[in-house]
């Protein structure tokens, strides 16, 4: 955690994305918000409650179910003088506009010879345990992070949440940010009131240890600095490291720190298989594989659609026992 | 020539009554030197056309294109009554829209050569052009897939209070894409200055529409309470005028339109598409190519009615072969990118 300025308060993550979507509004008159219900309803998690009052409806803008509908319309104003936030419930109806953002924002840019420009934030949700199952409950930051020509962010914290989403608003790429549900109002934390961005493509290093590097992203953050206190109970040093955007990726801050622990977890809520978990451990395996003591480890959600009832859902996500008992297996101690 | 500019507007009392004796009463409206312009510019893009064949032909082009021939009326007459800097989204059939737009023919084929001087630096190529200078917002390969493009441009025009349309033209194939239909809602219920131009030319690919495409065409829009017209595609004149009255009612904040353009593609559904009698009979593609050509129609209607004799538009041809071979000189001649510049302008 960087140093903090002054007037600092505790917001939750929420709160601290509200406040990063109203300062670059005021900032910005061609920044516009639209999705179903994020007037008055404030969005079905009420995370942007209060701004409609503010902004008016002609900027805080109700539309039709029509994700694709308006993703497109998102685009277009995009490249003509905009800079829409377009907001996608969940992220599993990514699937709905992935034309719009995968062979259209993408692409744009790079097909006209870097003639138009595609200033456009997608904000979307992750994230299981909410008992939603298995098309309102899934982690697909992956999905976007495959594709040339978009931003990706997956912030952890209320601090890296506002100034992460300011950088993504003052991008001119279209940037998709995943916001983890759970964390809206479980995840509190220490943020300035001033105006500050953070650079997409910049790791932070949540917590310093010497025995094991644990690369953890979005909502696995909070588990892995659950698991690296429990490991020190019993005398191991856990690294914390949260990449905070999965494209630009700071390959650098994650490979010096698995050279120096030299043994590594990376941990992520997305699907195990083909998915972020096996890119990073990859990267690193690459990079330091002279300096680790075994293999990279991964930790991910299972193989399955995410199901409905408690007990079910609940084994499909990583837990801080699980990275705790990896960690200590592999550091054997 | 107006029997196929009828009028079916739903709810729009206004504009339902004008379309019907536009092919006579209106047109002659159209100044002499606007009537030549758009003679003009449809034998431009023909030339244009003929010579991308003729690159293919002879395998100086890498990939496929997708030929406008016999549709050029449409991109003309709509884009003759827009503005340098309103908008147009085009497709994968494209070539016409952007050179009517504005596009130079020497960037559209150092583009379709994939030479660093086209317009997306070779990045792009036939399906892809784009250019802000025109207001093109780009060609785009998915059918249907600009639809969103050119009503967020329509949005962000009326949002930062500026008068520019966009126009978003489309083939009959992207009828069956989703997208538009969220678009045609979104665009009318927020009243966004966007015209949906819809190119009918009777084929989805290698399939006739009628087996593609259920109920009426403009049924559709008018569900939504938008203004329609179907209009007569090879009559540059309807187009034209038609298209300019839509074009200035949104311009004034009046809301967007679907317009079918009732047409037809000369060629196959790309350069290579020569053997396609098992689709389309000969017969039928005689017919349009011989009656209902829009560049030979227009010059006929221009020297029956004094406007221009033979001698004139032979000059105009003779004049744009000319700058039409020198273009693809040009493009021939210019040098391919370095393969460096493969990861550049992937991000802003």
């Amino acid at each position: 955690m960087p140093e903090l300025a002054t007037a600092v308060r505790e917001l939750s993550f929420g709160e601290a994305i509200k406040e990063a979507i109203a300062e670059e509004m005021r900032r910005d008159p061609t920044v516009v918000l639209m999705g179903e219900d994020v007037a008055e309803a404030g969005t079905t998690f009420k995370v942007l409650v209060g701004l409609v009052d503010e902004f008016g409806k002609e900027r805080i803008i109700d539309t039709p179910i029509s994700e694709a509908g308006f993703t497109g319309i998102g685009v277009g104003a995009a490249m003509t003088g905009m800079r829409p936030i377009v907001d996608i419930m969940f992220g599993d109806f990514l699937m709905i506009i992935m034309d719009q953002v995968a062979n259209q924002a993408a692409k744009i840019h790079y097909m006209s010879g870097g003639k138009w420009k595609v200033p456009l934030v997608i904000r979307a949700t992750m994230g299981a345990t909410r008992r939603s199952a298995a098309q309102h409950s899934q982690s697909l930051h992956a999905w976007p992070s495959h594709i040339p020509g978009l931003k990706v962010v997956v912030p952890s914290t209320p601090y890296d949440a506002k100034g992460l989403f300011k950088a993504a608003v003052r991008e001119d790429n279209p940037v998709v940010i995943f916001e983890h549900k759970i964390s809206y109002r479980k995840v509190k934390g220490p943020v300035p009131d001033e105006d500050y961005v953070i650079p997409l493509g910049v790791a932070d290093v949540k917590r310093e240890g010497s025995d094991i590097t644990l690369i953890a992203l979005s909502s696995m953050v909070q588990v892995a600095l659950g698991a690296a206190k429990m490991l020190e109970e019993v005398g191991i040093s856990a690294e914390v490291v949260d990449p905070r955007t999965t494209w630009p990726l700071d390959e650098k801050t994650l490979v010096e720190s698995v050279r120096k622990t030299s043994r590594c977890i990376v941990i992520d809520e997305g699907y195990f298989r083909y998915g972020v978990t096996g890119e990073l451990a990859s990267i690193i395996q690459e990079q330091a594989f002279f300096d680790l003591d075994g293999p990279v480890r991964r930790l991910g959600a299972m193989h399955v659609p995410i199901p409905f009832s408690p007990p079910l859902e609940d084994v499909t996500v990583p837990t801080e026992r699980q990275v705790f008992d990896l960690a200590r297996q592999m550091v054997n101690r | 020539m107006s029997t196929a500019a009828t009028s079916k507007t739903a709810s729009q009392a206004d504009t339902s009554k004008t379309a019907s004796k536009a092919g006579t009463s209106q047109t002659s409206q159209i100044p002499t030197d606007k009537l030549l312009r758009l003679y003009r510019q449809m034998v431009a893009i023909r030339l244009f056309e003929e010579r991308v064949n003729d690159l293919y032909t002879r395998a100086l082009m890498p990939g496929l294109a997708h030929l406008y021939i016999g549709e050029e009326a449409i991109a003309v007459g709509v884009c003759e009554a827009l503005r340098r800097d309103d908008y147009i989204t085009s497709t994968h059939r494209g070539h016409g829209h952007c050179l009517a737009k504005g596009a130079s023919p020497d960037l559209m084929f150092a583009e379709l050569l994939g030479k660093e001087a086209g317009y997306c630096k070779g990045k792009g190529g036939s399906m892809h052009i784009a250019d802000p200078a025109t207001g093109n917002l780009g060609a785009n390969a998915i059918v249907g897939g600009s639809a969103g493009i050119a009503t967020g441009a329509a949005f962000a025009s009326k949002y930062l209070k500026q008068d520019r349309v966009a126009v978003c033209f489309f083939g009959e194939g992207a009828l069956g894409q989703g997208i538009l239909y969220e678009e045609l809602n979104l665009a009318q219920l927020w009243k966004l200055p966007v015209i949906f131009a819809c190119e009918n030319n009777g084929y989805n690919e290698y399939t006739h529409f009628s087996e593609s495409t259920a109920g009426d065409v403009i049924a559709r829009a008018q569900a939504f309470g938008m203004a329609t017209e179907t209009i007569d595609g090879q009559n540059v004149r309807d187009v034209h005028t038609i298209a300019a009255k839509f074009i200035e009612r949104a311009r004034k904040g009046d809301g967007p339109a679907f317009l079918q353009f009732k047409t037809y593609r000369y060629h196959g559904h790309h350069v290579g598409d020569i053997a396609r009698a098992y689709y389309r009979p000969k017969a039928e593609e005689q017919e349009w190519v011989t009656e209902r050509d829009p560049i030979t129609l227009h010059g006929q209607w221009m020297m029956d009615n004094g406007v221009a004799d033979r001698a004139q538009l032979d000059a105009i041809q003779e004049e744009l072969i000319a700058e039409m071979d020198a273009a693809m000189q040009f493009a021939i001649d210019s040098p391919y990118p370095d393969p460096s510049k493969v990861d550049q302008d992937i991000y802003a």
